[in-house]
């Protein structure tokens, strides 16, 4: 569904991407890991046009996305952390991007009503928690029932009950058939969603596997012990 | 009006006349053309001239002759010759329209000339489209009167001055309205005359033009939209009062130019949008007093060749410049003025501001010494300049100053 | 496009900064209108106050405007929508929001006291003031990734061509006096927005014949049909050529 082709990003001297060549599939939900500052953030503004790429191809469905900003309306995109104008309010911010994105009727608000936002539509965004913040990021990305989620470390900052709600939902749309693309740092929170894990490090892939693969490779019976025992392997080297 | 003027002439002169004849002119009478009249007549005649169109040439007058028409009977010069030709003593000329003189050739033809005659009266005409309109030369206590006086040239060349008059002396000039000639009104080498009550406007160069005249007086007298203003050169001890110079608007145009004149007195004077209100050149004791000065671009050019000039009691109102000059020595003095631009106070209430008011501004000398600094006029850059200079003056000179600017409008 | 138009619109009237300038401009030109007997003289001192106001409000406002609303950029890059959509519409938005408090604050006033000519050259004047310095302002955010850097070179920009274009004017009027410099001063004058379009009005106020041998240089020029048509393109450039370049770098710019 996305094919990432040699893609390299460079800030200054500062090689942040090297060579990314690789293809995420339709029904996947990805696990995108690494330490801080080994590019995960950066390859995803990529994917979102956010940040160009020095060099490189992306093609979303076949098309490549330079071309045509409209591929967006297949990505949902939950930020690490959501930058909201802080005067607006929360029904105003989905006001504006519900009368923005006119593609279809297809509205999925079942984060929006679990997350009761509808109760407090008139709180502007300057007043509200980083958790609540977190819940309007979530609750826009599933918004348009689209075919590509993007999340940045979803579960950051959310109560435990805000995250098995996100958890759950997550689980449900990879179900339904869509590619579903999660960074974070807490590995044991993606044990039971994650279906192929992608390592990256400097700015390189280091790895890129399914789980069931990378369970027997390293022997492990959990996702985060496997890649506990990749890390551990890896520092070996 | 007119009409009236000529009987009451006619009863003041019918007395006077018991042994003399008048005789009529005109389609009814044995008397067909004015002509034919003059040569009858003796001095002392009137001749009383009918409505009706007269094209005779050159009517020449050189008898004692009262000629008055009656309902303005039309002399035409045909634009080839002059019209009326006063060469007599105490000629009266009244009551009739005076057109098409010749023009242009070297004897300066008018509508109604005067050839060194005295006590000459020249009233109720109406001139039209003369080359000259009244031309006096050595002329002494000569009356020009209540004429109209209206020309349609367009070309300053091809058109002469509504009243021009030579080397004469003791005239009164009163009532006239002139329009549309070189001059409204020209003076040289005229002495000890009056100017009084009439309107200019519309000439093509100066509304009055003054040359080498002496002790004249002109006294509430428009002169209002001329090409160039009102010029007073080379003369002295003229006075003018109460006159107002409006609309003097254009390039290099002047409410009043004043040029090597000396000893003059002006008082009263209303000078209002006029490009520049009152521009001296090499004038000495000029006293201006009492006149009001509103919505000129500048209110006073005083070139540095002026001296011992006095400005006082006057209103400055509105103007983009109050006062310029190109020198940075003064040697004029202002005192007692009303400057709509003084923002001082006025602590002892004695309605006079207790800090003197520089009435010069540095953008005002920028251009005079650069006239394209013109271009940053209202401009922020020179605003702030102005302001700066007016703190700490250091390029206008610091002699160029009223001690004493009133705080409120002068009433007059 | 229209959407988002009327999105950013909304936003920006309902900014306070924009309703205090619009009351200080209706402030302003009331009391101009009040105070001054002649109405030449109150299009003189309205032209320069919209001289002094109109392009510091525009540049500091419209740059800062893009600077608050990184936020909001960066919500709607995410959406589908082209970055070339996002940029003309913050522009346009808080250009016409700006215009509107102009056109209440100073056009209403203008359009009772002065005769309607005059009234609509200040108007249109003004209009072309506040799209090119809202242009420099936008072109300053783009440029500059830091506020407090951009809000800088916002107030230089400012100061140079409401203050020091003119300063250079007048050395060099002063060093070529020699020459006949008129024709040239034209040329000149195009290179600063605000020298052009207070000449423009200038030359339409009688004030034009206090201008002397320049002024009917420049009268020449301006008074003709061709030199307000010339004049005008040259302003509209003023707008568009920084627009355009600050578009360009937003295009391509890695947020």
């Amino acid at each position: 569904m996305i094919e990432i082709q040699q893609i390299s990003k460079s800030f200054g001297k500062l090689k942040v991407l090297q060579d990314i060549n690789i293809d995420l599939p339709k029904g996947a939900c990805i696990a995108l890991i690494g330490p801080n500052g080994c590019g995960k953030t950066t390859l995803i503004k990529i994917l979102l046009g956010m940040v160009f790429p020095t060099n490189g191809l992306i093609h979303i469905n076949g098309k490549s996305i330079n071309k045509d900003d409209m591929y967006r309306a297949q990505i949902g995109y939950m930020p690490q952390i959501g930058r909201y104008p802080e005067q607006m309010k929360i029904e105003q911010i989905f006001e504006m991007i519900t009368k923005l994105r006119t593609s279809g009727n297809n509205i999925d608000e079942e984060l929006f009503t679990a997350y009761k936002l509808n109760e407090i539509g008139e709180k502007k965004m300057r007043t509200l928690s980083g958790g609540t913040t977190q819940k309007v990021s979530a609750s826009l990305a599933f918004l348009f029932n689209p075919n590509i989620l993007i999340l940045d470390e979803p579960t950051a900052g959310l109560d435990p009950l805000a995250s098995e709600i996100l958890k759950d939902k997550i689980l449900k749309e990879k179900n339904n058939g869509k590619l579903i693309l999660i960074t974070s740092h807490l590995l044991s929170e993606l044990d039971d969603i994650v279906t192929h894990v992608i390592y990256m490090q400097e700015g390189k892939i280091r790895l890129y596997k399914s789980i069931e693969n990378l369970k027997t490779d390293t022997q492990s019976q959990s996702f985060s012990k496997a890649i506990a025992n990749l890390l551990k392997a890896d520092s070996h080297d | 009006m007119p009409c009236r003027a000529a009987y009451v002439c006619i009863v003041i002169l019918t007395p006077l006349s018991l042994f003399a004849t008048i005789w009529n002119v005109g389609t009814t009478y044995k008397l067909k053309k004015v002509h034919a009249a003059l040569e009858l007549a003796q001095s002392g005649d009137t001749i009383i001239v009918q409505s009706g169109l007269y094209t005779e040439g050159t009517l020449t007058i050189n008898k004692k002759l009262v000629l008055i028409g009656i309902n303005y009977p039309v002399l035409d010069g045909e634009k080839k010759a002059e019209v009326v030709s006063i060469k007599h003593d105490s000629v009266v000329f009244n009551g009739f329209r005076v057109q098409r003189s010749g023009y242009a050739t070297l004897d300066d033809p008018g509508g109604i000339k005067v050839y060194n005659s005295n006590n000459v009266a020249i009233i109720n005409n109406d001139l039209y489209d003369n080359f000259f309109g009244i031309y006096i030369q050595y002329g002494k206590h000569c009356r020009i009167q209540n004429n109209k006086i209206k020309s349609l040239g367009k070309d300053e060349q091809a058109i002469g001055n509504g009243i021009h008059c030579w080397k004469s002396d003791s005239l009164l000039i009163i009532g006239n309205k002139i329009q549309g000639h070189r001059d409204g009104i020209y003076f040289e080498f005229v002495t000890h005359s009056l100017i009084w009550r009439n309107q200019s406007e519309k000439n093509i160069r100066y509304g009055l033009h003054f040359m080498f005249s002496n002790n004249d007086t002109y006294v509430t007298n428009t002169f209002n939209n001329n090409g160039a203003g009102v010029a007073v050169m080379f003369s002295h001890k003229v006075n003018m009062f109460n006159n107002t110079f409006s609309n003097n608007w254009g390039d290099a145009a002047y409410g009043i130019l004043l040029k090597e004149i000396s000893d003059c007195v002006m008082q009263g004077n209303r000078f209002t949008s006029n490009t520049i209100a009152v521009y001296m050149e090499g004038t000495n004791r000029i006293k201006i007093y009492k006149c009001v000065f509103q919505n000129n671009g500048w209110g006073l050019k005083i070139q540095a060749s002026c001296m011992d000039n006095s400005i006082e009691l006057n209103n400055f109102l509105s103007n983009t410049f109050d006062v310029s000059t190109n020198g940075s020595l003064v040697l004029n003095t202002f005192s007692n003025n009303y400057w709509d631009k003084y923002n001082g106070y006025d602590l002892n209430k004695d309605k006079i501001g207790d800090i003197p008011f520089h009435p010069l501004s540095l953008f005002a000398v920028l251009v005079e010494q650069n006239n394209p600094v013109m271009l940053l006029y209202q401009s922020l850059f020179t605003v702030l300049l102005d302001k700066s200079e007016k703190l700490i003056p250091s390029l206008t000179p610091d002699n160029f100053i009223d001690e004493s600017p009133r705080m409120l409008k002068i009433v007059l | 496009m229209i959407k988002m138009i009327q999105l950013v619109m909304l936003d920006v009237v309902k900014n306070r900064t924009v309703l205090a300038y619009l009351l200080l401009l209706s402030t302003l030109s009331w009391s101009v209108f009040f105070l001054e007997d002649s109405s030449t003289k109150g299009t003189l001192t309205l032209l320069n106050l919209m001289l002094l106001m109109i392009p510091l409000v525009s540049i500091i406002f419209s740059s800062i405007y893009i600077y608050n609303s990184s936020e909001f950029i960066y919500l709607l890059v995410s959406q589908p929508v082209s970055r070339k959509t996002i940029w003309i519409s913050l522009y346009l938005g808080s250009v016409s929001a700006l215009i509107v408090a102009l056109f209440i604050g100073l056009g209403i006033p203008a359009l009772l006291y002065l005769p309607l000519s005059i009234a609509l050259y200040l108007i249109s004047v003004g209009i072309a003031i506040t799209a090119t310095f809202s242009s420099f302002g936008f072109l300053v955010a783009s440029a500059f990734r830091d506020k407090a850097k951009g809000i800088g070179v916002s107030i230089l920009l400012w100061l140079f061509f409401a203050i020091l274009f003119d300063g250079i004017i007048l050395l060099l009027i002063f060093q070529f006096s020699a020459y006949p410099i008129e024709k040239a001063m034209i040329v000149v004058s195009m290179f600063s927005p605000l020298d052009l379009a207070r000449i423009l009005v200038l030359i339409q106020l009688d004030v034009a014949s206090l201008l002397g041998y320049t002024g009917a240089i420049f009268q020449l020029f301006f008074g003709t049909k061709l030199g307000t048509i010339i004049s005008a393109i040259v302003l509209l450039l003023w707008a568009v050529i920084p627009f355009l370049l600050s578009l360009k770098i937003f295009t391509k710019r890695d947020l």
